[in-house]
Order: C-alpha cells, then sequence, then structure tokens
C-alpha cells in the first residue's frame, strides 16, 4: 500500500472519530447546562475546551451559542465538527480508488448533510438534528466500512487512526475530570456531581454499559475503572489500546516491516501495562499523572507509525 | 429560415420550440420526418408523463452529487459542489455509421504513431519534404530529448481521443486528435451507468453495443507496453492530484482497473529505475499510465520548477526501465497546424486514402492561404495551435471588428501561432431542456482509441453538448455538457 494511502486512511478515521467525540461532548453538555448546577457556564465550557485539547483559535468569549455554534459548525476552525468532516472527506477524496464506492458515497452524503444542517447565525443554532445526523452519519461509515472493505493492510491502518483518537480523547476528558471534578468531590455524592458524572459516562456512551457492570451506583473509583481498564467497553482505553496493537501488528505482518520493532515494543508495552494494571494501584498513586503518561505513548505511537510507514527516508528503504 | 416542427404523431408540447435550419440535425430529416432508428426514442419520450421525465432526472442528478461526480466552484468557504452537466437524451449512431468511424480512427491512429517515430527517428517524411521540417521542429511540444530512443512497441500514442462533427451532408469529419492526455472517458462510463439506471427498457430494447469493458482493454494496452524481461508488470496512474480537475476521473480509472494511483511525490528514481513508496518499503514501478503533461512530469529533464513529477523519470524511462503512456512528444502529432498535413501522413505510410477527411484548414504560414484567411475573417474561425478547451479562438461570425483587427495583426506577427477553419454548422441533437421540452443543440463526438498489442476502440464514446441555444462550444468550462452515446446493431 502506498504510504500516502495509508496516511490518508489514518487521518480520514481519525477526523471521523473526532468529530463524534466533539457532538457528543458538546451535546451533552448543552443538555447538563438546562439542569441548574453547582458550576458556572464558564467554568463547564473551559473544561469541554480543555477536554478537546484547547482547539486553535477557539476561546470561551462570554457566549455559549457563538461557542457551541463555532464548536460544531465552523468551517474554518480546524477543532469543529464540521471541519472535521470536511477534513475526512478530502482525506477519502485523496485516496478514491482505495476505499470502497459504498463507503465514500456515504462519507460524500454525511458532508452533504452536515453542511445542509449549518444555521445561518450563532442565535439560531440548532440542534436537534444536527446530532443524530453526525453521530449516525459517523456510525453508517463504519459499517459499510467493516462489510464492504476487504479487512486488510488498508482497513488496519483505518482502525489504527480511529481508535488511537478514542484512546487520545478518552485520556484527555478523564485528565481533565480528573482535575477540575473528583479533585474536589467529596465520598457523599450530591446531586450536582451526580448529573456531571453521568454526563462523563455519555460522552463515552458508557452509562448504560457501565449500569450493567456496577448499577447505576456511581463512584469515582468505579468510574475510573471502567472508562480506562474495561476489556468489553468500546470506548475503554483499554479496549481502544488492544485493537490499536492487533491492527498495527496486522499491518506489520501484511508490510513485512521488520523495522517496526520500535512501535511493536512501545504499542505493546502500553497494551501490555493497561491490561495488568489495577485501579487501586492507580489511584493510591497519582491518576493525573498515569493519564498524562498514556497520552504521552500514544504520541510516541503517532510518531512511530509515521517514521515506520509513512515518512521513512529512502536512504533508510534502499539500504533494507 | 428555420422551420418549426408541427407534427399530430407526437405529444406537440414536448416539441413545441423544436427547429430545423441547414444543420444536420440526428433525429429528423430536413423536411421534418423522424430518421427511424429515433422513432422509438421520440415515442417513450412523449409517452412518459412529464412529471415522470424531471423526476428521473433529479434522481440522475442526486445520484451524480452523492458519488461526488463534481467539481468544486472556489470562492466560497465551504466550497459549493456542482455536477458536471449532462443530458438524459442519448445520441444515436447507426451500426453503418460506427463501423465506418472505427476503421477510420484505427487508419487516422497507426499513420500518426508511424509518423511519429519517424520523426524522432530517420525523419523520411521530412527528407521528403511531404511535411516541411519547419512545421514539425517549431511546433512547442516537439521534444528534442526523445530523438532516437526506442520505445515499446513503436507505440507513442496508447491513448487517444479524437474530435469528430457531422456536417450538413451527414459526413462524420475529425475536428482535432488529442495525443497527449485526452480526458472524459470516465463520463462516457458514469453517463452510461446512469441511462441504464434512468431509461432501461428503452436502452434493452435497443440492443446497445457495450463499451463496459474499456477499463479492461485499457490495462491489457499499459500491460502489452511493459519493459521486456516483466513478466508481471506493475502498473500505476500517475495523477497531478486532488486538484486537478480530472481527478474524479484517474481516481475511477485506477479503481476500476484495480491499479495504484499515484502521485509525483509517491516516486522515487534510484540507479534509473523507478519505484513508489509503499508501506513494506520501496516497491518498483514498469508502466506508468500518466494524466501529467510532459511539462510537469520530470524537473530534471523539462519545466523545473514543477511539483507535480518525478525527479529522474525520463532518465529511467530513456534507460528502458519503466514504460509510459503516451509517450513523451506526441503533441508534435496533434499540433493544430500539422492536423492540416493528417490526411498526407495517412497516404504516405499507408499507402491509403483517409476514411474519415478533416476539416478543412489554412495554414497561415503559406502566403496564399493566410491572404485568403485575412480577406474572409468575418466568415472563418482562428484559432491558436497550441491552445485547447476553447480559448484563444476568433470566431469570424460572432466577432467584432476590433476582435478581427486584433487576430489580424497576431497572425501577421506570428504566422506559425494560427489556423483557420470555415466556420462549421455543425450536427444538433434533441436535448431535454428545463421546463421539460426538448430541442436542439449542437454535438460533437470524442470516441477514445486504444493502441497496444492491437486497437481497441469502444463503440461510441462522449458525446459533448453545447447547452447554451445556438451556442457552438461544446468545452465543458464554457457552458458545455455530455451525453450518453448509443452505438445500435
Amino acid at each position: 500500500m502506498l504510504s500516502r494511502v495509508a496516511d490518508s486512511l489514518y487521518w480520514t478515521s481519525r477526523y471521523l472519530e473526532r468529530a463524534e467525540h466533539t457532538a457528543r461532548i458538546v451535546d451533552i453538555n448543552v443538555g447538563l447546562m438546562l439542569d441548574k448546577s453547582a458550576i458556572s457556564e464558564e467554568r463547564r465550557w473551559r473544561r469541554v475546551l480543555a477536554a478537546l485539547g484547547h482547539p486553535r483559535d477557539i476561546e470561551w468569549d462570554d457566549d455559549v451559542y457563538s461557542l457551541v455554534y463555532t464548536l460544531c459548525f465552523s468551517a474554518t476552525h480546524v477543532g469543529s465538527v464540521t471541519a472535521c468532516v470536511i477534513s475526512a472527506r478530502e482525506n477519502a477524496r485523496q485516496i478514491r480508488e482505495a476505499i470502497s464506492t459504498e463507503q465514500w458515497q456515504r462519507l460524500n452524503r454525511l458532508f452533504h448533510d452536515v453542511s445542509r444542517l449549518r444555521p445561518p447565525s450563532p442565535s439560531d443554532t440548532q440542534l436537534s438534528e444536527f446530532m443524530p445526523t453526525l453521530i449516525d452519519g459517523v456510525h453508517l461509515f463504519q459499517g459499510v466500512t467493516d462489510t464492504t472493505l476487504s479487512h486488510g493492510e488498508g482497513w488496519q491502518f483505518l482502525q489504527v487512526g480511529r481508535f488511537l483518537e478514542r484512546a487520545t480523547a478518552t485520556a484527555k476528558l478523564l485528565a481533565v475530570y480528573q482535575d477540575d471534578v473528583f479533585a474536589n468531590s467529596t465520598d457523599v455524592v450530591d446531586a450536582y456531581s451526580y448529573l456531571e458524572w453521568i454526563g462523563l459516562l455519555r460522552t463515552c456512551t458508557a452509562f448504560e454499559a457501565y449500569c450493567k457492570v456496577y448499577t447505576a451506583d456511581l463512584t469515582y473509583e468505579r468510574i475510573l475503572e471502567f472508562l480506562l481498564l474495561d476489556p468489553e467497553f468500546p470506548h475503554s482505553i483499554r479496549y481502544s489500546i488492544d485493537r490499536l496493537y492487533q491492527s498495527l501488528d496486522a499491518i506489520q505482518q501484511q508490510s513485512h516491516g521488520q523495522h517496526a520493532t520500535d512501535l511493536t515494543r512501545v504499542s505493546g508495552k502500553l497494551q501490555a501495562s493497561l491490561g495488568y494494571a489495577q485501579i487501586n494501584e492507580i489511584v493510591a498513586q497519582d491518576p493525573a499523572r498515569y493519564l498524562r503518561r498514556i497520552l504521552e505513548q500514544c504520541r510516541h505511537i503517532h510518531d512511530l507509525v509515521y517514521e515506520v510507514y509513512i515518512q521513512y527516508s529512502v536512504q533508510t528503504a534502499l539500504a533494507m | 429560415m428555420s422551420t418549426t416542427l408541427l407534427r399530430g404523431e407526437f405529444d406537440s408540447r414536448l416539441l413545441r420550440e423544436y427547429f430545423l435550419d441547414d444543420a444536420f440535425d440526428e433525429m429528423f430529416t430536413p423536411d421534418g420526418g423522424i430518421r427511424s432508428h429515433y422513432a422509438a426514442l421520440l415515442k417513450v419520450l412523449s409517452d412518459l408523463p412529464r412529471e415522470e421525465l424531471q423526476r428521473r432526472k433529479q434522481s440522475a442528478d442526486v445520484s451524480f452529487l452523492m458519488q461526488g461526480i463534481t467539481f468544486t466552484v472556489y470562492g466560497r468557504e465551504e466550497g459549493t459542489e456542482r455536477i458536471f452537466p449532462y443530458d438524459l437524451i442519448p445520441r444515436l449512431v447507426t451500426g453503418e455509421e460506427w463501423d465506418r468511424i472505427e476503421k477510420g480512427l484505427t487508419q487516422r491512429i497507426s499513420a500518426l504513431n508511424l509518423f511519429l517515430h519517424d520523426v524522432y527517428h530517420d525523419g523520411k517524411i521530412l527528407a521528403q519534404g511531404v511535411i516541411p521540417r519547419e512545421i514539425v521542429y517549431s511546433c512547442q511540444h516537439f521534444r528534442r530529448q526523445m530523438r532516437g530512443l526506442q520505445v515499446p512497441r513503436n507505440v507513442y500514442v496508447a491513448v487517444a481521443g479524437t474530435d469528430l462533427l457531422r456536417l450538413k451532408t451527414g459526413e462524420y469529419v475529425v475536428l482535432e486528435d488529442n495525443l497527449r492526455v485526452p480526458s472524459g472517458v470516465s463520463y462516457m462510463l458514469t453517463n452510461r451507468r446512469i441511462m441504464k439506471r434512468t431509461l432501461p427498457h428503452l436502452f434493452h430494447s435497443y440492443g446497445v453495443r457495450p463499451i463496459e469493458n474499456y477499463t479492461q482493454a485499457l490495462l491489457s494496452t499499459l500491460r502489452s507496453l511493459a519493459p521486456e524481461g516483466r513478466p508481471e508488470p506493475v502498473i500505476v496512474l500517475l495523477t497531478p492530484g486532488v486538484y486537478n480537475s480530472a481527478y474524479f476521473e484517474h481516481t475511477y480509472l485506477a479503481r476500476q482497473m484495480g491499479i495504484e494511483l499515484v502521485e509525483g511525490r509517491d516516486l522515487v528514481t534510484h540507479d534509473n529505475v523507478v519505484y513508489m513508496r509503499t508501506t513494506g518499503g520501496l516497491k518498483r514501478v514498469d508502466v506508468i499510465y500518466r494524466r501529467v503533461d510532459d511539462d510537469f512530469i520530470d524537473p530534471l529533464a523539462f519545466r523545473t520548477d514543477s511539483i507535480l513529477g518525478a525527479a529522474g523519470l525520463f532518465n529511467a524511462y530513456r534507460s528502458g526501465n519503466v514504460s509510459l503512456a503516451n509517450a513523451f512528444g506526441t503533441g508534435v502529432a496533434d499540433d493544430k497546424a500539422l492536423y492540416a498535413y493528417v490526411p498526407a501522413i495517412i497516404r504516405y505510410y499507408l499507402g491509403e486514402e483517409p476514411i474519415i477527411n478533416n476539416v478543412e484548414t489554412y495554414l497561415m504560414t503559406d502566403r496564399s492561404q493566410r491572404q485568403h484567411t485575412l480577406e474572409n475573417l468575418q466568415n472563418l474561425v482562428v484559432k491558436a495551435v497550441g491552445e485547447s478547451g476553447g480559448y484563444g479562438m476568433l470566431i469570424g461570425p460572432h466577432s467584432s471588428a476590433a476582435d478581427r483587427e486584433e487576430f489580424r495583426r497576431r497572425i501577421e506577427a506570428n504566422p506559425r501561432n494560427y489556423i483557420a477553419q470555415p466556420t462549421l454548422d455543425f450536427s444538433r441533437s434533441p436535448c431535454l431542456l428545463e421546463d421539460g421540452t426538448i430541442e436542439p443543440r449542437h454535438v460533437d463526438l470524442r470516441p477514445y482509441i486504444l493502441f497496444g498489442d492491437k486497437v481497441t476502440i469502444v463503440p461510441g464514446g462522449l458525446t459533448r453538448v453545447a447547452l447554451r441555444k445556438g451556442s457552438l462550444v461544446v468545452n465543458s468550462s464554457q457552458g458545455g455538457g455530455s451525453k450518453d452515446t448509443w452505438v445500435l446493431g
């Protein structure tokens, strides 16, 4: 597979994952804002921006609807949902021949839907049709990807982009909640905190799945355990890293990448450490630091993917 | 001069504005009778409720949009996308007409390939004075670097698209040859797919010759050009990238052939061998179907400021380690001034008379022809030899005195750069308008010719339509559209 194609596949799914995550975090916080809340609007939206990794050029400016509009619909702010969909489509457009027609049409339709639903101005911001369209669109793309594209190297690069983005997003979200919510909470959970915690779980589509394991009894340690270490829940960090590792392994086998030793080591180490970690140890030490370490390792994996498969030097390749 | 059709046998609302004049009408004879092969088509169109035809047109539009068969209109932040205009009424070509076209085009491409080989080797045709040396050597697409270079099977032009017009008499003539990187074949193929979906029963009843084997034929043509000793050649399609207006076509062809679509930045040349960068390291490339112009393909050999090509590609080609389709320097054979000599080229190499004629052409380098042109500018079309896409043209009957003065000055300053042709009243074909009525519009026909170990021309081609009433310009950059072409029998 061409390196450039692998690069575009990786970013197509990363951008779509990012679009979905951004849409959901905005949607949930708009909902939470409606209830009486213990925290100010400013604090809430600064937290959202932090959880999104402080998207470039997007600042809190005392106007919720203008911020929500920018986060959802701006085509010029790179972190917005619409900009992510545009970027995903631009990447897919450059590799039309590498993805299936069904995938392309699905993504193209999503782009046209998103453009159609953009309100004329921030004061008319309406999310009730936009959110389900966007989230369904991304899910349909994933479904079509799984059923129409061979599960070969290209499909694996799509998985790498998706799960690396998902692990990163969940880790950032947990790190922000760690500092802003959990650090200030007491043993007794009041109604306000309860709503915030549900919000966190729902941002990861985890509320129902959590209840099935632990019932609706929310505790800090269990939430952290579920989102960080659950082996079966698709938005947990451990699950994402497991899938990331499997895909990187499959790519290495298919491309005969003997030079991928570092990548295998770093991703394998992260996968193993999450597999053997215990929540009480993490909580007893420094959870914020633990999450930051995961983020660093995710970044390192991204760099190594580039070094091994995409931007290797010609001299190195000729010498092999 | 024009007569309006008023015949009772068809839905008169549908043909309310249909008119006939001197130009050949594809559907009606000059006295208003229907040509027999169009009768079934017109019957179906008349019988369909008007809204039904509109509805089918809309659903075809949506299909184009969703498939992303669009071009981008720049200037707005989200980028507005439009579909390429197309017409739902097919152009019909009888089997008999087509068989003659096919023979004529085969003859023409064979002669032009022999000519290119001669020009880049012994130059016999020049030595014998059949063609003036000046015409060839002054051509901006002549590539000195190709002198003496052996190309696989002596095939210079592997993929060609030749533009045909139909005159008042119904005779097909060649307007121009496109021998460098002709485009539009993907529209031929998608038009067909849409038509089969939109009017399936009608299509079936006509017994149309299939064209779907084009991509497979293109692949075997490319494979037949592989360098010796490469039995399982790696074939790639080289595109200038996503911003090229034909990018959709590049991805379409690559996907249909199952070959890699590469950009210049994917290619690396080392020791005169071309490789592509893959996730598994460098992989050798044997045949390149290039959709990048000569000028931009190798910054070391041609334009040094090009970022679309791959450095060192030309030397690898020279060494015979990689094949290119088309070869470099084929543009010398589709130069508009050389065009006038193609009948002589056919006679010289094949000893045959041309089966399809040229349009009469005046060379400005010839004193008496120039004189004639300058005296009759208001009746002629003047074209710059190196331009395409309908640019750099003077259409005499539609020009002002100032325009003609400007072209007179330009012709006198640089006669080699211009040719003149009579203003042609070429044929018109019925088209469906926005309001649901049918009117005639001017059309041309571009069949696609493949030349490898054999010649393949899929029956039909791209019929381009001048969608604006009265317009003679079919180029998509100037308000043109396209329609499906059905070769019958």
